[in-house]
């Protein structure tokens, strides 16, 4: 068993090893996920924002919407937790 | 040859991602313990996010957080900070993770107290009965 | 003679001594990292982690019941919904004053400050929601998952 599990783990690791034929060598500043929209953030974000760090300002204003849902998961997470462990004492 | 030393050394942050990604798919499949298998999805999760963070480096570039004044003087250059997006996505996934951890315990406290176990096999038989 | 010292709950003394030395500073470095996150690096769910750490370390050293004594569990469980209130009420506020939900320069109609200025204090309001948020969610995680659901001893 742990046998299989070694060799299906090599043969992914080798499979994802050839995918990174592909990726852009590190870093490079023409790579395809600095060019798209990550210029617009930085050079308009202190001027439409006034605030210095750049990743509050995404976090807080340009992606409001993904921090909101990130709160709702972590108040989810509590009430899971109590849901599972909180039981009635069975006499 | 040299193009295969080449590549490894202008990439060799993806390569020990992957090598981090495959220990803790291995500690998933491999592990018989139930606590073991949740360890290694932390390590896997780990690992992916340490492999968004390093896409966006730019060579030479500082932290993102610019200088107030200075850049409503002038402008700032986009090459000059390292791109901010891949570090607030993966934010989220912090957490995401480490709320599934909070839950996958529980869930492993509530299988001990019914079960008495913790190991994958001896709870498998004891469903089969 | 010392079994006057030893307490049954807690630990040993030089911890208790330190432990009560160290929080109040977490605290105020907590709070410092929520708030001074639009000029260094910070933000609301970093702060809120050191916040929620000092309350974890106060139930380590001095034993669960002691420290539902500094937060109490209906104190913690209005604190749960309090940080999602908060986000959720200034994006429902904004979206009350004429913007989209979650724009902030709509809140400009309410008290004049400025468009851009508003959109600066609403990212520090948003911010300390999910401070908060973060902040009682890890205390109630640690109670509930190192007791078992009773909260009566701990680890």
């Amino acid at each position: 068993m742990k046998s299989l599990a070694l060799l299906a783990t090599l043969v992914t690791g080798a499979l994802l090893l050839y995918g990174t034929k592909d990726f852009p060598a590190w870093g490079d500043p023409q790579a395809p996920a600095s060019t798209y929209l990550s210029p617009v953030y930085i050079e308009k974000a202190v001027e439409q924002t006034h605030v210095p760090n750049i990743v509050t300002a995404v976090l807080g204003d340009y992606r409001g919407y993904d921090t909101m849902f990130e709160t709702v998961v972590i108040y989810c997470a509590g009430m899971a937790v109590l849901s599972v462990l909180w039981r009635k004492k069975e006499e | 040859m040299e193009t295969i030393i080449g590549e490894i050394v202008a990439k060799y942050n993806y390569w020990i991602y992957v090598v981090l990604m495959m220990i803790g798919f291995y500690a998933m499949i491999g592990k018989r313990n139930l606590v073991k298998k949740l360890i290694g999805m932390n390590i896997f999760q780990t690992s992916i996010i340490l492999f968004f963070v390093s896409t966006g480096v730019k060579k030479g570039g500082g932290i993102p957080i610019v200088d107030k004044y200075q850049a409503l003087a002038g402008h700032v250059e986009a090459a000059s900070t390292v791109n901010p997006l891949p570090h607030v996505l993966m934010l989220t996934a912090i957490v995401v993770g480490v709320s599934v951890t909070g839950v996958a315990l529980a869930v492993l406290q509530r299988i001990y107290k019914e079960y008495g176990t913790l190991e994958e096999d001896e709870i498998l038989e004891k469903l089969q009965r | 003679m010392r079994d006057i010292y030893e307490h049954t709950a807690g630990e040993d003394l030089i911890i208790k001594t330190s432990v009560r030395l160290m929080v109040p500073f977490i605290q105020v470095f907590g709070l410092y990292v929520i708030i001074h996150g639009h000029y260094s690096p910070g933000g609301g769910f970093q702060g809120g982690v050191i916040l929620g750490a000092s309350f974890i370390l106060l139930a380590l050293a001095f034993g669960m019941k002691t420290s539902q004594e500094y937060m109490t569990v209906s104190v913690n469980a209005v604190l749960n919904n309090l940080g999602p209130a908060i986000f959720i009420g200034v994006g429902v506020l904004c979206a009350l004053f004429g913007g989209l939900f979650l724009d902030y320069s709509a809140l400009d109609k309410l008290i004049p400050l400025g468009p851009v200025e508003w959109r600066s204090f609403g990212i520090f309001l948003i911010e300390v929601g999910v401070g908060v948020a973060v902040m009682s969610i890890m205390v109630l995680l640690y109670w509930n998952l190192s007791s078992g659901g009773a909260m009566d001893e701990g680890l």
